[in-house]
């Protein structure tokens, strides 16, 4: 069960996030672009849009469509990968986009289409999850009508212990006991549910736990989201 | 809520309680009026609305917009005015007769033309250069700016680009859409009226702007 | 910006009168370059990496290495290799998908700016003779394009390699250990090879162009020199250079390698 006391390799409490910056406006060429920043984690999104879809038989008559790019810049990680596309980087865009699409009214944009590009500049875990923080601020700066925000953390168990926003050491080193889980949530401003994925080893009762503190977490997020977005236009 | 305009974010509540209507960029939930877009939340008359900041340009009825001949029809031209639909210019929206094999002589592809926005519905937007100050633009530079900037380059009353074509001399027109023509008798009169424009929409935040510019262009050089 | 992306046909014609009057739509003169600023350091993981800007066009290089088996014809020297990559996300205009003729042309045309001049010395880049080298990757993305990411990109991969520190290597199992760092820095050549590339308007040319400016150019020239030394050299796009144009482009190599090279300098040390 979690412990209150622990301290974990990087001197963080169990619900301590790493250090967080956000900015919006970072990307000149775009129509709206945020950065958002855990610790080492560094991810920037530019949106392109509403524009016109093509080609025309990709056309959504109903509804705009959302398409979004997470790529992780080949230095960004210790182990340099392959520039370009790759399996885990087709599943986290889709999850991206899932994670922000029932936030948005993109209903008004039918035979539309809104790019978001999302990229790691430097790496150490919860990439996605910084990445869907960045593309929200980055879809409300250019203008995109939606009910609310959304915030996006992970939460890891190693061997018994809960933990917030996991590093690189909690997600792919610690080998201990139960080993390493790992839990990234994306909430609603409103407290809902938009993208939930999990890689190792839980009960039932300990995940609500961790849903507690992911919800809480979140909360931290939204602040810091909120702040960076009034900041960029100079409000005192 | 004040008269003071408040930056808001989407998800905000702005006012509680029945005494408000929302209006763009806002919806109701409950006895909340909520921001559904990221800018100023302002009230007139009871009515609460967002106004954005950022973003791509809305078309609205009425505005004159500044677009590129980016194709031609049996009957008209297709303008990019930057939407995600293109504008249509009819040949009836011509002040003169047009020859039906002759529209690229009136209006060729890449050209660039100063329109109204007439209609909007489901099937696009309609332009019209039948008024005065509409037409093409046979020379001269374009430049860009957000279209969220343009009411503070115009000004109140236009006080701001009347301020900038007096000091440079130079004939300006400003699209809603974010698109500004700029023509004077020299180089140095349009780049200054560049570098005018871009100090307002760089500094739009600042209360007492035109002031501010009215300072610049005293001060020559005090370019930020 | 939205979908208004192309230059407009009357200030195509309007930038080529103003070049005739050796005048630019910034106010600048058609030698001089836009504000150049630099960060090291941008890329933890990586080696090295820097984020050039220069106006408003801005470029992220990163330096990785790993340990490879050396070439057959030069079994005692390291290797290197440059990709480069037009993100979507610094233009309305790059679209996603396979790797478009300009981000190739614009590795290796940085790839042979740094090959040719010797910058990186690969013999002292050796791990064991035959069995063992080091090899370089330079891996260039851009961030926001307004025109002359060719030249901001050099200038990164420049920084970035002089802000590399090599990774350590276990002998015994012949592993790289990645996250780790020696205190040591790439060998590299005092000789500092800056690519500028030469744009032709009208019959004007000029350094370091917007976008806007790029949309007018006919043809360019990037040339690779190091004080005074030509080491690589790429013209493109379909319009002629004349003698006289290319003797004119030769005549100012070297004040547009000082100019340059004072900007960046301390960033060089």
């Amino acid at each position: 069960m979690t412990n209150k006391e622990f301290i974990r390799d990087d001197g963080r409490k169990f619900d301590e996030i790493r250090p967080m910056k956000a900015k919006v406006g970072v990307v000149d060429n775009a129509d709206g672009s945020a950065m958002f920043q855990f610790g080492k984690t560094i991810a920037i999104a530019a949106v392109y849009g509403p524009k016109k879809m093509h080609p025309q038989h990709a056309q959504n008559p109903k509804k705009g469509t959302l398409r979004c790019a997470y790529n992780m810049l080949s230095f960004s990680v210790e182990d340099r990968i392959r520039p370009g596309p790759s399996r885990r980087s087709t599943e986290i865009s889709k999850i991206t986009q899932w994670a922000l699409e029932p936030v948005l009214m993109i209903d008004q944009f039918p035979n539309q289409v809104i790019d978001v590009h999302i990229n790691i500049l430097q790496a150490s875990a919860s990439t996605r999850c910084a990445g869907i923080n960045a593309a929200i601020m980055a879809l409300a700066h250019a203008g995109i009508p939606m009910k609310n925000i959304v915030s996006s953390i992970s939460v890891g168990k190693i061997d018994k212990q809960l933990v917030v926003d996991v590093n690189k050491y909690e997600d792919s080193i610690f080998d201990e006991g139960e080993g390493a889980t790992d839990i990234p949530f994306t909430f609603t401003g409103d407290g809902k549910i938009s993208h939930l994925q999990l890689d190792g080893k839980i009960s039932p009762e300990q995940f609500k736990e961790a849903l507690e503190l992911a919800k809480n977490g979140a909360k931290k997020i939204y602040e810091v989201q909120k702040k960076a977005l009034k900041e960029s236009l100079g409000e005192k | 809520m004040t008269n003071e305009r408040k930056l808001v974010i989407p998800g905000e509540v702005i006012v509680t309680g029945n005494d408000y209507l929302p209006g763009e960029g806002t919806e109701k939930r409950e006895k909340e009026i909520v921001a559904i877009k990221y800018g100023l939340a302002e009230e007139s008359n009871r009515l609460i609305k967002v106004i954005p900041l950022s973003g791509v340009y809305q078309a609205r009825r009425g505005n004159v917009v500044i677009g590129e001949v980016e194709n031609i029809t049996f009957n008209g031209w297709i303008i990019n005015i930057g939407t995600a639909d293109n504008a249509f210019l009819s040949l009836t929206e011509v002040p003169r007769y047009v020859n039906k094999d002759g529209l690229d002589e009136v209006m060729d592809i890449g050209d660039m033309v100063v329109a109204k926005i007439w209609g909007i519905n489901k099937r696009g937007i309609d332009v019209s250069i039948k008024s005065r100050g509409l037409g093409k633009l046979e020379s001269g530079m374009i430049i860009k700016i957000n279209s969220n900037k343009v009411p503070r380059v115009i000004g109140k009353e236009g006080s701001m680009i009347s301020l900038i074509k007096d000091e440079t001399n130079c004939q300006i027109t400003v699209g809603q859409n974010g698109l500004i023509w700029i023509e004077g008798k020299k180089i140095e009169d349009e780049l200054l009226a560049k570098k005018a424009i871009m100090f307002v929409s760089e500094n739009s935040f600042i209360s007492g702007l035109t002031e501010e510019l009215k300072k610049w262009f005293g001060g020559g050089e005090k370019i930020k | 910006m939205d979908k208004v992306q192309t230059t407009p046909n009357i200030n195509k014609e309007r930038i080529k009168q103003y070049l005739t009057e050796g005048k630019r739509f910034d106010g600048r003169k058609p030698d001089e370059f836009r504000e150049i600023t630099i960060e090291t350091g941008v890329s933890k993981n990586a080696e090295g990496s820097a984020k050039v800007k220069i106006g408003k066009t801005e470029v992220i290089v990163g330096i990785k290495m790993n340990a490879s088996t050396p070439y057959a014809d030069s079994s005692a020297e390291g290797t290197m290799m440059v990709t480069a990559e037009l993100l979507p996300l610094s233009s309305p205009r790059y679209e996603a998908g396979p790797p478009r003729f300009n981000s190739i042309e614009l590795a290796r045309v940085i790839d042979r700016a740094i090959r040719e001049s010797k910058f990186i010395k690969f013999d002292k880049l050796c791990i064991k003779e035959g069995e063992k080298v080091w090899t370089v990757f330079i891996d260039i993305y851009s961030l926001n394009d307004d025109g002359n990411l060719l030249d901001a990109a050099g200038i990164g991969a420049l920084v970035a390699l002089k802000n590399a520190k090599i990774p350590k290597y276990n002998e015994e199992e012949g592993k790289v250990l990645f996250g780790e760092h020696t205190d040591k820095n790439l060998p590299l050549s005092e000789d500092i090879p800056i690519s500028i590339t030469y744009h032709k308007i009208g019959d004007n040319f000029i350094v370091d162009p917007t976008r806007e400016e790029e949309d007018v150019s006919e043809t360019r020239l990037t040339i690779g020199s190091m004080d005074g030394i030509i080491s690589s050299m790429q013209k493109g796009e379909t319009k002629v250079l004349s003698v006289e144009e290319l003797n004119t482009i030769l005549d100012k190599v070297h004040n547009s390698w000082k100019n340059v090279f004072s900007k960046i300098e301390k960033h060089l040390k």
